[in-house]
């Protein structure tokens, strides 16, 4: 295990912390501002995905795919939100895992109905495919280097629409008190949109930028949507930063456990034994992250304060 | 208006007591099988509401009782051990012993909290299953035959286990409803409406609460024992997420926190999976609609739109 | 409640009528496959190729008129068990094509093969029942699982690589596939690395293979965990590494994969340009019907219907003879499309398999071509430990 696998495979972790992050970002403002569990935030993600690929082999450009991509992403979730979701803000909870339960399912099916079963494709833009040397022996993809760097932008500009702006303000403040900004007299309904559809685009982003690198099929949100609930819950509801942080520990948790833990575990037990004990433990690294944050901090690591 | 509450569930278990002279009549071990798969899924559903619908415990590891319930029939009978009288208990202990200690870091949290942390103890439980190759791995395995009470063969026709598994889910479903009218049950539901009210009067709710989320955990690992049965078949696949939150689903789609809607949901989700997917390929296309347009219009689930049916009927 | 037994009696009431009388000679076959779900493809290869296999012999097999009945198992076992008993009782069928995945196979086998019906595995050959559980009511038209790999091992070990690269799923099938390659490959294995089922990004396993610096790597990534990782070997820049893989690159995924999967290699027993009248006349039919390049799957499951078609001929057209169908079952004499095809004596072929490589066809599209045969008339290795009841 060389140094130059230890910088790759964190460079991997963040990646794979950078688009949970931007599908987390939506998803925590939504369930903190809205008290909102919204489980087809994933089949926003699914639906980003299906989007590019569509406009790109329509117009046979990423970038103009991608351009198209993400009004449409955001119309749609304004037409989910107009037809469906306004009508669940002041239902319980469970009500609303019902109904967006069945939101999923007819989402991924009907998906399957217009693009097939088979996976979908979308090549990499030409001028970002390939890789490039970072140091002596450490290449890299450079779709990869452009996925982290748009998150990364997107993370600070979040930060700083979060914490310097006007909307910014009144996001926080219906974060922690929903009742309050709406006695003020703020169009409640308004922000609620916004803030939903702005979510709605951000996991499109997500879907759309991995389109050249993960196949595009039915149900590719729901196993991201699990794994983007453990990342808001980690960082506590409602707060962009706790997101960024724990969507980034989860991914290098889960790249850097998944390579090096058999090698650790080698160190206290044989080889065999490792391997097998690596192998069960790997896929389970991640929850048991969830489940020793939430014994230490049972709101996650940044609550909002209520 | 309390005899009318008790009609509804006395009328799902007549339904249930008769239908197997209706099958004699057509395919009958098919529909056998089907309502007896209903039957074991209401039993786990009843248990999940038992937390959910009164203790507004949202546990989304749910499936993962069944799976350890199942994975004790499959793995006991796999060294040779086929008898209820022990299979049983193991199966009632195994889900219990693992109740008691996801339960006790699990009630730590609250709300989303606890949604999560039980999502990932059943993570984990489903990953334990997939790498247990000495028992199929993620393949499952396939049973022998199914369980032994003293060496008899008694559920091995298919109308006895039918019978069988209808007396545990009235057995489940009594217990539940004892346990919620009981001053535990008012507890818990106390501890629903207002913690710290409860806990100010001096109730130890963090004890009650895992008292409750054993005996739910133990009765849907009597659930997983029937479905090995039933399947003759045991698998990781019982303890995905998706699964615990189908049971979710049922719980919800019935009506929350009056147990026979549990089974009522049970039923329709099962049934409507079976009718619906008879019919096209793209049956989840009617189905998740369906499921929308309960939310929208029929608050409190089947048990609500029937209550209302009825309230309307009768003013 | 009362509106609820309204809607449920009429549903209990037709489901008892829609069960057939018996006595007429009429065949019925259930065709159980996953139709939902990231690997719907695969079943609706299979689907499509049986259902291709009937029309072409005119609705009938074995010159009797045949009715076949679609359902999906939805890739969980406990659905399967339920449906397949619909199939065997509602739908009274003789036959139940299927399934594509192992796990469901383990799940059915004994509900069907105790019934008075036959199974007929279009894909899914798992080594307990080639083995001590093999079964007179239970055939197979793929493969033992294990064959495939063991034409990579076979084929690295014959090429001369010195140090090979394993990459699995973490799940049964995953590991029986590593133990299939190592059976003929003995080189030094520069690692063996298992990923947890579905995952979808392998730059962590990329990054370990660069460093490995392997003559090759063996892959068994099927679906769209296969899609991903061939996409993303190549943008790592790995493709001068041979890349030997099982379920990995084939017409399933190919249509994903495109460019970046051509020249990868695979094991098959059949690719859609082998050489035979009857092959050459499927692939062009299957393209003109459903507008897609068949592969294993639907090659396997048209060759599910032939063996039907043959057993029932040979028992003159009597469904209900059960003992002169299952001699026709064991004789397995039909045309395959992969010409060459045997009948083992513990129901699963023996039969010739070959290296393929990925192409870009003329037209456009992607496929498996026929490179070196590397086993003739292959028995799996289970075969020995099977001893027929009858």
């Amino acid at each position: 295990m060389s140094l130059t696998l230890l910088y790759v495979q964190t460079l991997n972790g963040l990646q794979l912390g950078v688009l949970l992050f931007l599908i987390a970002a939506g998803l925590t403002l939504v369930f903190g501002v809205m008290d909102f569990i919204n489980l087809a935030h994933g089949v926003q993600y699914m639906i980003g995905a299906y989007l590019a690929a569509m406009f790109t082999a329509m117009t046979g450009n990423f970038f103009l795919g991608l351009a198209l991509a993400l009004p449409s992403a955001l119309l749609f979730g304004l037409a989910l939100e107009f037809l469906v979701f306004r009508h669940l803000y002041d239902r319980d909870h469970l009500d609303q895992v019902l109904a967006t339960f069945g939101i999923i399912l007819t989402l991924n099916q009907a998906v399957k109905v217009i693009w097939g079963a088979a996976p979908l494709s979308v090549p990499i833009p030409d001028a970002f495919s390939g890789s490039i040397v970072l140091m002596p022996g450490l290449l890299y993809p450079v779709w990869r280097l452009v996925i982290i760097g748009s998150g990364l932008a997107i993370a600070v500009l979040l930060g700083i629409l979060v914490s310097k702006t006007r909307i910014g303000m009144l996001v926080r403040a219906g974060a922690t008190n929903a009742n309050m900004v709406s006695a003020l007299g703020v169009d409640i309904g308004k922000l609620f949109m916004i803030v939903f559809g702005f979510g709605a685009m951000l996991a499109g982003f997500a879907g759309a930028m991995v389109a050249p690198i993960l196949s595009v099929e039915p149900g590719m949100g729901d196993n991201l949507l699990i794994l983007t609930f453990v990342v808001i819950v980690i960082g506590g509801i409602g707060s962009v930063r706790g997101a960024f942080i724990a969507a980034v520990m989860v991914g290098l948790v889960d790249t850097l456990g998944r390579s090096f833990g058999p090698t650790l575990l080698r160190a206290i037990m044989d080889p065999a034994a490792a391997s097998q004990t690596g192998r069960a433990l790997a896929p389970m690294l991640t929850y048991i992250l969830m489940a020793a944050v939430l014994f230490f901090r049972p709101a996650g690591l940044f609550p909002a304060k209520k | 208006m309390m005899i009318r509450r008790e009609a509804l569930p006395l009328l799902l278990f007549a339904f249930f007591a008769l239908m197997p002279i209706a099958a004699s009549f057509g395919p009958e071990s098919y529909l056998l099988a089907l309502v007896t798969r209903v039957m074991v899924f209401a039993i786990a559903a009843v248990s999940l509401d038992l937390i959910l619908g009164y203790g507004a415990l949202v546990s989304f590891g749910h499936a993962a009782f069944m799976g350890v319930g199942a994975y004790a029939v499959g793995i006991l009978s796999s060294h040779g051990i086929k008898d209820t009288a022990i299979q049983l208990p193991v199966a009632l202990a195994a889900s219990a012993f693992f109740a008691v200690i996801t339960g006790a870091l699990s009630l730590r949290t609250k709300g989303v909290y606890f949604i999560m942390i039980t999502l990932a103890f059943g993570q984990m439980a489903f990953f334990l299953a997939v790498s247990l190759a000495a028992y199929g791995g993620d393949d499952g395995m396939t049973l022998s035959g199914r369980s032994q009470l003293f060496g008899f063969d008694f559920i091995k026709r298919d109308r006895a286990f039918y019978y069988v598994t209808l007396v545990a889910l009235i057995a489940a479903y009594a217990l539940c409803r004892s346990l919620v009218v009981s001053r535990f049950g008012r507890v818990i539901r106390g501890a629903r409406e207002n913690p710290q009210r409860m806990a100010a009067i001096g109730f130890p709710l963090f004890h009650y609460q895992l008292a409750i989320y054993v005996i739910a955990g133990t009765l849907c690992g009597l659930a997983g024992f029937l479905m090995a049965n039933q399947a003759e078949f045991v698998s990781p696949a019982y303890m995905t997420w998706q699964r615990s939150g189908e049971l979710i689903v049922m719980v919800l789609l019935g009506g929350l926190g009056s147990l026979h809607g549990a089974i009522l949901g049970a039923a329709a989700f099962l049934l409507l999976e079976e009718g619906l997917s008879g019919i096209t390929e793209h049956w989840k296309l009617i189905f998740g609609p369906f499921l929308v347009l309960v939310v929208l219009f029929a608050r409190g689930g089947l048990i609500g739109a029937v209550e209302r049916l009825r309230g309307k009927g009768g003013a | 409640m009362i509106s609820k037994a309204k809607t449920l009696l009429p549903l209990l009431a037709l489901t008892l009528l829609s069960g057939t009388a018996f006595g007429q000679e009429k065949l019925k076959v259930g065709v159980m496959v996953t139709l939902s779900g990231p690997s719907a493809v695969l079943g609706q290869q299979a689907r499509d190729g049986f259902n291709l296999a009937v029309k072409q012999l005119g609705g009938k097999l074995g010159g009797v008129e045949t009715e076949v009945v679609v359902v999906d198992d939805e890739l969980k076992p406990d659905v399967a068990v339920g449906k397949v008993k619909g199939l065997l009782e509602r739908d009274g069928v003789q036959f139940v094509v299927g399934p594509i995945f192992s796990n469901v196979l383990q799940a059915i086998h004994k509900p069907v093969t105790d019934s008075n019906a036959f199974l007929i595995s279009p894909n899914a050959g798992t080594s307990n029942f080639a083995g001590a559980q093999c079964h007179p009511n239970f055939y197979v038209t793929s493969y033992q699982n294990d064959q495939v790999h063991e034409v990579l091992g076979k084929y690295a070990q014959d090429k001369g690589f010195k140090k090979l690269f394993l990459m699995a799923p973490n799940y049964q099938a995953g590991k029986d596939s590593l133990a299939g390659v190592k059976r003929h490959f003995k080189g030094e294995v520069a690692s063996e690395v298992y990923t947890p089922l579905g995952q979808l990004d392998f730059s962590a396993e990329l990054a370990q293979i660069a460093a490995a610096k392997p003559d090759a790597v063996f892959a068994f990534m099927p679906g769209g965990m296969g899609v991903n990782l061939v996409r993303q070997y190549r943008q790592a820049g790995l493709a001068s590494i041979p890349f030997l893989s099982a379920f990995t690159v084939d017409e399933s995924t190919l249509p994903a994969q495109k460019e970046a999967a051509v020249g990868f290699f695979g094991g098959a027993n059949w690719a859609p340009d082998m050489k035979n009248p009857q092959n050459e006349a499927f692939v062009k039919a299957y393209e003109a019907a459903y507008n897609s390049v068949p592969g294993t799957y639907a090659m396997q499951a048209y060759d599910a219907a032939l063996l039907i078609d043959s057993a029932v001929k040979s028992a003159g057209g009597k469904v209900s003879d059960r003992n002169a169908v299952r001699a026709g079952l064991k004789k397995g004499d039909i045309k395959s499309l992969r010409g060459n095809f045997k009948m083992g004596l513990n129901g699963y072929p023996i039969q010739d398999f070959y290296l393929v490589q990925v192409v870009a066809r003329p037209d456009g599209k992607f496929a498996t071509s026929l490179r070196d045969k590397i086993f003739d008339n292959y028995v799996d290795v289970y075969a020995k430990d099977c001893k027929p009841a009858n």
